[in-house]
């Protein structure tokens, strides 16, 4: 497993866990803290990596590999704390689940721009975790940290489904 | 006379979130307010108490977009402060560095922002459907910019290869040879870029606007400068909160900049092209000339080439950085704390970034004050929209909204620099 950023040396990872957020805006930090605490773990064939969410980053990010799994913080009015679970080649994202992004082109876009251009890697799993607060500041709100532990099991699952004997290719 | 009200909840496309209230009565508009909701101060209030070597670390995390305008204002504030001046090689990798944002930046606006308002499209994936060339191009010369702040910033988003006094590790020169390689196919992908926005329909609206920008003796603004307009002012950096002030408004949790003598002003990149025209290299204000400008440009529709215009410039000038590239003895100047103000202004993506600090003598910061761009444009905003609603009252519901979106995207804001939240409502009694 490799963590942070990832450079041209490290692209013989097939799987990449992308966690996307903002360490100063409270909840919008939680993809940073799953990534985070993946990071102690280790998953095989997977680099781990941090972002802004910025979409053109994102889909260079993820352009040389098989298998994607993104998590990051959204609002969409629901339940805080609850989990969305999307599978990019079956699911549109919806662009305003994703809009308490400091970014105008971030995870939606970016999904549907690869959609679109054709660049969007075999295997793509989307985590939201709807927060609460995204007012500037330090820290998760209760609700959204208890999820962080269901996320965390559930990549391990998805990296696990991923790495399964003939689901990748050689 | 037609009672409509319209409401938008949430305008896309533009950097942060907000919210635009505009009111019509009858043929007359009688009030437009571009809301801010998020108490601005956050940061500087997180930094009261930090070391000043951590400013740039901390204040480049305001911003996904810009945020080595942050760590450049507030390096060379500090630096003001300990009597520090980086020269030479290590200045020149600052500029590099600064290239490589605005690349970015522009790079992203132009194609994915702004580009679809012109060609009719709700944005760039749609947008991407008929002119997938077009939209590679954008993403390629956006990921150039990347390389460069990659580099030399560590990591493209929220660098931290910035310190007090230079860089923690420098490139090689084989590093160097290998971006220019990159950089050079970002110049033609830039001056094709230039080529195509020029192409786009513009709506006549000029404004006599007062521009403020840095001005530089021989350069193109980025770190350095006096700040200047075309109305007079010809300040020093450490001048600006003598003739700048930050009002608060009841419809904004944001602060409003004014001229102190004239009110509303503007800046990014129409002020600082109207105001340092005469320092592009001969063959970037040709190119501009052969988009159609003149050496100014006072309608904000036409900010799209202005920044191509810009983009093109980063890349000369990165190219020429990175070909006279001698790789500096130490990676940093060597600074020791010291007691005092400190001030630093430098060109961001979208506009003069101020930030002041007070330190006491271990280096501890005592009070931040930063000042965005965006922060600084509101009130023109405001105007501006005010002005165009008041043109085109006779448009359709959607052809308004529309337009008012296309309008504030000219100013590019960054509201997350300044705010979070925005949403549109025109309300016609």
């Amino acid at each position: 497993m490799i963590v942070g950023k990832r450079t041209s040396q490290d692209l013989t990872s097939k799987i990449l866990v992308i966690g996307v957020g903002n360490m100063f805006r409270s909840d919008d930090a939680a993809g940073y803290i799953v990534a985070h605490s993946l990071n102690a773990r280790a998953l095989p064939e997977t680099t781990i990596i941090e972002e802004s969410g910025e979409g053109a980053v994102l889909m260079e990010s993820w352009k040389d590999v098989e298998a994607v799994v993104l998590v990051d913080a959204v609002s969409s009015g629901g339940k805080p704390g609850t989990v969305h679970r999307f599978d990019a080649h079956n699911d549109v994202i919806p662009s305003r689940f994703f809009r308490y992004s400091t970014h105008a082109f971030s995870v939606a876009e970016a999904v549907e721009l690869a959609r679109v251009m054709k660049r969007l890697p075999s295997k793509m799993i989307i985590y939201g975790i709807e927060g609460k607060n995204f007012q500037a500041g330090v820290g998760l709100s209760p609700e959204v940290q208890q999820s962080v532990p269901t996320v965390i099991q559930s990549i391990i699952q998805d990296v696990e489904s991923f790495t399964a004997k003939g689901s990748m290719h050689a | 006379m037609k009672n409509r009200t319209i409401k938008v909840d949430y305008l896309a496309r533009v950097e942060g979130e907000g919210a635009l209230f505009v009111r019509v009565k009858g043929d007359k508009v009688v009030e437009t307010q571009l809301k801010i909701f998020e108490p601005p101060r956050f940061f500087e209030a997180f930094l009261r108490g930090r070391k000043f070597t951590e400013a740039p670390d901390i204040t480049a995390r305001i911003c996904g977009i810009c945020p080595v305008a942050y760590q450049m204002s507030s390096i060379h504030a500090m630096e003001d402060i300990c009597g520090v001046r980086v020269e030479g090689q290590l200045r020149a990798l600052r500029r590099l560095l600064y290239c490589g944002e605005w690349i970015e930046s522009h790079a992203l606006h132009i194609y994915m922002l702004h580009a679809p308002d012109f060609l009719g499209y709700q944005d760039a994936i749609q947008m991407a459907k008929d002119h997938p060339e077009e939209v590679k191009r954008g993403l390629q010369l956006k990921k150039v910019g990347n390389d460069i702040v990659n580099l030399l910033g560590g990591r493209e988003i929220h660098p931290i290869n910035v310190k007090v006094g230079g860089f923690y590790k420098l490139p090689t020169k084989k590093e160097m040879q290998q971006l220019a390689e990159r950089v050079r196919g970002a110049r033609d992908a830039s001056l094709e870029t230039l080529h195509w926005v020029a192409t786009f329909s513009f709506p006549n609206f000029e404004k006599d606007y007062e521009f403020v920008a840095l001005r530089h003796p021989t350069e193109y603004p980025f770190n350095e400068g006096r700040l200047v307009s075309n109305k007079g002012l010809d300040i020093e950096i450490r001048q600006y909160d003598d003739h700048f002030v930050e009002e608060h408004v009841s419809h904004s949790n944001a602060l409003h900049s004014t001229l102190k003598a004239r009110g509303s002003y503007f800046v990014g990149p129409l002020a600082r092209y109207s105001l340092n025209f005469d320092r592009f290299p001969a063959n970037v204000q040709e190119a501009a000339r052969e988009a159609g400008l003149g050496p100014t440009c006072s309608n904000p529709f036409k900010g799209i080439v202005v920044r191509a215009v810009e983009t093109l410039y980063a890349c000369e000038e990165a190219l020429r950085i990175i070909n006279e590239y001698e790789t500096p003895e130490k990676a940093a100047l060597d600074v020791q704390p010291q007691a005092g103000i400190g001030y630093g202004c430098t060109e961001a993506p979208r506009g003069i970034l101020y930030h002041r600090y007070r330190n006491d003598d271990k280096g501890f910061i005592h009070d931040a004050k930063i000042v965005p761009p965006t922060s600084q444009n509101q009130k023109t905003i405001e105007s501006d929209l005010r002005d165009f609603v008041a043109g085109h009252l006779d448009d359709s519901q959607d052809q308004l909204t529309w337009k008012l979106e296309q309008s504030i995207r000219n100013y590019d804001p960054c509201i997350s620099c300044a705010t979070h939240f925005l949403k549109l409502d025109i309300i016609r009694e």
